[in-house]
């Protein structure tokens, strides 16, 4: 079976114009709305406590509300999680009470005000340092991965296939983070996690079209740049294709069925995997083209030889 | 011929795949239900022990599956979980303070399998319910302390030295002493100096003032002292909660992580965690008589108290010394290899203790510790009740007048000593902690998170399955075939790595694996595909397709490996667990997909003349 029969090289490049327009309004849209609706940060990153409760039958969110306010807890977000009868409580830092206290004496509240059996599920407590802590580490962990990546792949292919992929990265990291802001879904460790295996699954996409790049430099003699690409990108395209249905049919699976605590992760990995694919076709490859990419630059004018082409991609 | 596999790599791929088969199937096996006896305090759990076990488990006429001793603690598994909570029951009441009971799920791993190392899975918090504590050593406090500290040693060498000075200050980063005149300021310089090497001096002749600053070096060995005082304290809080299988670590530079399975009263473990415990140094009573005194006639200036093994001892009530003044305790041997421990004062302690013993010498004196333990009652406002809890942990002779540093010997075996003195330094905290992050995972929660977690594998792997089948068919069985092993291997892999924990992200990363495995393949059969389309014969092409593809693979595989090993360094929690199966999913995929499918490719269709090929 086949699902793209495709007989003549598709003339992808000379789209880019329009391609770069649309990825350049979608970044600006990202992140306007980064800085407007700034994102929804979970307890990982703002500190707090967070208890979930799973109650016999349905929850009652105003009995609750009321039940807390009374209690001085009116500022306590109270919502619905996963199912009608779980319920997520969360609480910003206080002064003056113990915070890590603060979850048994809500359950017990609860269970005094409700009457209801329930069922203590998780109680998660952040204190407001490990926060910052984190957004630290986590604005580390991309930069130090890009940068990596920036490194090794300059290394084995040439520097303007490196800036192409991690411009490429960036981009889809930045879309993801922008429509996590834009729908103000919740923003945690998990979250973050699925952004750094977006950057692993971006990459691992503009890689492959880059290794056919390199080889079709070679290989197709009467070729300009823009003509190899477009003939890399159509040879490369099923496979970007088929690769991209079994990811995103792991991630439905993930996503429907994962349970509530990995929503976030499936719906990050879902779009990112989406803009990936389409950015290691036309971000990438026209990167790497606008920044002048040639045969000259792939092909290494003395012997070949495992470095050689490190030698030149030195400017 | 193209395309034949030499015996000995398809004997090697059948033989990996063996072993992580192997490694994996311990998972397959449930749990049985268990009692775990561990001894506290440096008692270890022995044969007497175990037959006691043994014995009060049959009188009791309570059945048990096996009972074995191991690393010196008792496990009797049980049939059901019936059994194992009358068994926890009747030791709890039993076994006395020295042992912790804990409950205990042990997997039910067959003997000869469990003989080769076999073990399942760890399943993290977020899937076998339990708490995890971060706790966060207050560095600052610890620095100040050996400030102080430092502050009054310098007052007490300089007046032993005679050495003048005007004032002697703890500033917020530095020791400030003032003197009268230079000559004085001089003398101070050359003579600290050469004491506290791990001392910054600078010298202002104008204002006549001396600045001390700790080195970096001095400052960071205070630190990583206060982080590993605080571990060895909260180990052996731990231990007392009875818990099986608690996991005390350090993190970074500051942090402890704690995490108890299975726990679910956090209010309780909380207040264990935050307990406080203390030293006291005490002379033995023996003007007054121990006998009259057990008879309920106890002296109105004195105590009577217990060792661990039950021997009273009176005590006066007078307290020598607390345990705040000590900076160190730890044991080793003395000159007749006989352990000892050794114990180092502040300086006011040293001179404290120095006037009291001046007179004791050739009388015994007793270390008391002191510690207040949350009760099953609850006052009036619901607040748990604390007991104190005096125990005299040793009782030594004092053979000559104690100062600064001392030693106490004959505390027993070297496992005693040991226990001494952490239980010394457990009195003397020097950096107060503090709960910064806690989570709790409920029973129902981790149960409902494995089966979401298992559900999602399940029906990824299924619909990747499916769809190779009918895009690929014969090669689509081959490539099904390597996400099978594939599976296998990660599991099997994950087992063997001892601190791998399988955790709720950790199986988003196995489905994300499932997903992204079959790439490999993907590209080695689209290359085939190519190669066929190009006119090339059927075994030329299958040749082609994997060693074009082979160096693509590599490349895109390394660089998310890159992207999976730096989550894994920076990461905590749920982010580790992620990092960790997609790394391992990453390494055995590439096995799989690119060897191990060779292997069956070559054995069904190599080296066979064929027109066209199921592709």
């Amino acid at each position: 079976m086949q699902i793209l029969n495709l007989k003549e090289t598709v003339n992808f490049m000379s789209y880019r114009k329009y391609a770069m327009a649309f990825s350049v309004i979608l970044m600006i849209a990202a992140l306007s709305s980064l800085f407007v609706n700034k994102l929804n940060f979970g307890l990982d990153f703002t500190g707090g406590t967070l208890i979930e409760v799973g109650f016999e039958n349905s929850a009652d969110l105003k009995q609750l509300r009321e039940i807390l306010a009374n209690d001085g807890y009116g500022d306590a977000v109270v919502q619905l999680y996963g199912s009608s009868r779980d319920v997520v409580i969360r609480l910003a830092q206080r002064d003056g009470v113990k915070a890590e206290m603060l979850g048994n004496q809500i359950l017990s509240l609860l269970k005094d005000g409700t009457g209801q059996e329930l069922v203590m599920r998780r109680i998660e407590f952040v204190g407001a340092s490990v926060g910052d802590e984190l957004t630290e580490q986590g604005g580390l962990a991309m930069l130090t991965a890009l940068l990596c990546i920036l490194v090794y792949v300059a290394f084995r292919f040439e520097w303007r296939f490196a800036l192409g992929s991690v411009f490429s990265l960036f981009h889809d990291v930045l879309l993801t983070l922008g429509l996590f802001s834009f729908l103000q879904l919740e923003f945690d460790l998990t979250v973050m996690a699925a952004i750094l295996a977006v950057i692993g699954y971006s990459l691992n996409d503009t890689i492959v079209v880059s290794d056919r790049v390199r080889e079709n430099f070679r290989k197709v003699r009467d070729a300009n740049a823009e003509e190899t690409i477009n003939i890399s990108l159509t040879q490369t395209l099923s496979r970007t294709v088929i690769t991209s249905i079994t990811t995103l049919l792991v991630l439905a699976a993930l996503f429907y069925q994962g349970g509530a605590l990995i929503h976030g992760f499936a719906t990050a990995l879902l779009f990112g995997v989406f803009v990936g694919t389409y950015s290691s076709i036309y971000v990438a490859s026209a990167v790497a083209l606008a920044l002048g990419v040639s045969k000259e630059d792939m092909i290494p004018e003395v012997v070949e030889k495992e470095g050689a082409d490190h030698q030149e991609m030195m400017p | 011929m193209l395309n034949q596999s030499p015996l000995w790599k398809t004997l090697l791929v059948v033989f990996i795949v063996a072993i992580g088969a192997l490694y994996a199937s311990p998972n397959l096996y449930g749990e049985d239900p268990a009692v775990q006896i561990s001894g506290l305090r440096g008692v270890e759990a022995n044969e007497s022990t175990l037959d006691s076990v043994k014995s009060q488990l049959s009188e009791s006429n309570i059945d048990f599956a096996s009972v074995v001793l191991e690393d010196a603690q008792i496990l009797v598994r049980f049939a059901d979980t019936d059994a194992q909570l009358k068994a926890r029951d009747l030791l709890d009441g039993n076994m006395g303070d020295q042992y912790s009971v804990a409950l205990n799920l042990t997997p039910a791993t067959p003997d000869w399998l469990a003989a080769i190392g076999g073990v399942p899975m760890k399943l993290g918090l977020d899937l076998s319910g339990g708490v995890s504590f971060t706790m966060e050593v207050n560095m600052n406090e610890a620095v100040v302390k050996a400030q102080e500290g430092m502050a009054s040693d310098f007052r007490t060498d300089l007046r032993g030295e005679k050495i003048r000075y005007r004032s002697v200050k703890k500033l917020d980063e530095s020791i400030e002493i003032i003197f009268r005149n230079v000559e004085d300021l001089d003398n101070a310089e050359s003579f600290l100096k050469k004491r506290y090497r791990d001392f910054i001096f600078t010298d202002n002749s104008d204002t006549l003032t001396l600045t001390a600053q700790m080195s970096e070096l001095k400052l960071k060995e205070i630190r990583e002292y206060a982080l590993q005082q605080n571990i060895t304290i909260i180990r052996n809080r731990v231990n007392e909660l009875g818990v099986a299988e608690p996991l005390v670590q350090r993190q970074g530079q500051k942090n402890i992580i704690i995490e108890l399975p299975g726990v679910q009263d956090t209010a309780k473990a909380k207040e264990i965690l935050n307990a406080t415990a203390t030293i006291e140094f005490r002379m033995v009573d023996n003007e007054n008589d121990l006998a009259t005194a057990l008879n309920g006639r106890v002296p109105a200036s004195s105590q009577l108290l217990y060792e661990r093994n039950g021997t009273p001892v009176l005590l006066k009530k007078r307290i020598m010394l607390t345990g705040d003044h000590i900076v160190d305790a730890s044991s080793s041997f003395d000159e007749y290899s006989r352990p000892q421990v050794n114990i180092t004062l502040d300086s006011p302690g040293g001179s404290k203790f120095s006037s009291a013993t001046k007179d004791a010498i050739g009388k015994p004196m007793a270390t008391v510790f002191i510690e207040y333990k949350p009760t099953d009652r609850l006052d009036s406002k619901g607040n748990t009740i604390f007991e104190k809890k005096e125990e005299v942990i040793s009782v030594a002779t004092i053979q000559a007048r104690l100062g600064k540093s001392f030693r106490i010997t004959g505390a027993g075996s070297q496992a005693e000593a040991h226990s001494l003195a952490l239980l010394l330094r457990a009195g003397a905290l020097i950096a107060p902690i503090q709960i910064v992050e806690e989570r709790t995972v409920g029973p129902t929660l981790g149960a409902e998170n494995v089966k979401l977690g298992f559900q999602a594998i399940m029906s990824g792997f299924g619909l990747v399955f499916i769809f190779m089948l009918i895009y690929y068919r014969a090669f689509g069985v081959v490539a099904n075939l390597a996400l099978s092993a594939n599976l296998v291997l990660i599991v099997g892999v994950m087992s063997m790595i001892p601190g791998a924990t399988l955790t709720l992200p950790g199986m988003a990363g196995i489905v994300l694996t499932v997903g992204m495995a079959v790439d490999a393949n993907v590209l080695i059969f689209e290359r085939i595909r190519e190669e066929l389309r190009a006119g090339k014969s059927v075994q030329q092409a299958i040749h082609q397709g994997y060693d074009a593809a082979f160096s693509t693979i590599i490349d895109a595989n390394i660089t998310t490996l890159i992207a999976a090993l730096i989550l894994f360094s920076v990461g905590t929690g749920p982010i580790k667990g992620f990092a960790v199966t997609l790394s391992i999913g990453i390494i055995t995929s590439m096995f799989t997909a690119v060897i191990g499918t060779r292997s069956v490719v070559n054995a069904v269709w190599g080296g066979k003349r064929l027109d066209k090929l199921s592709i």
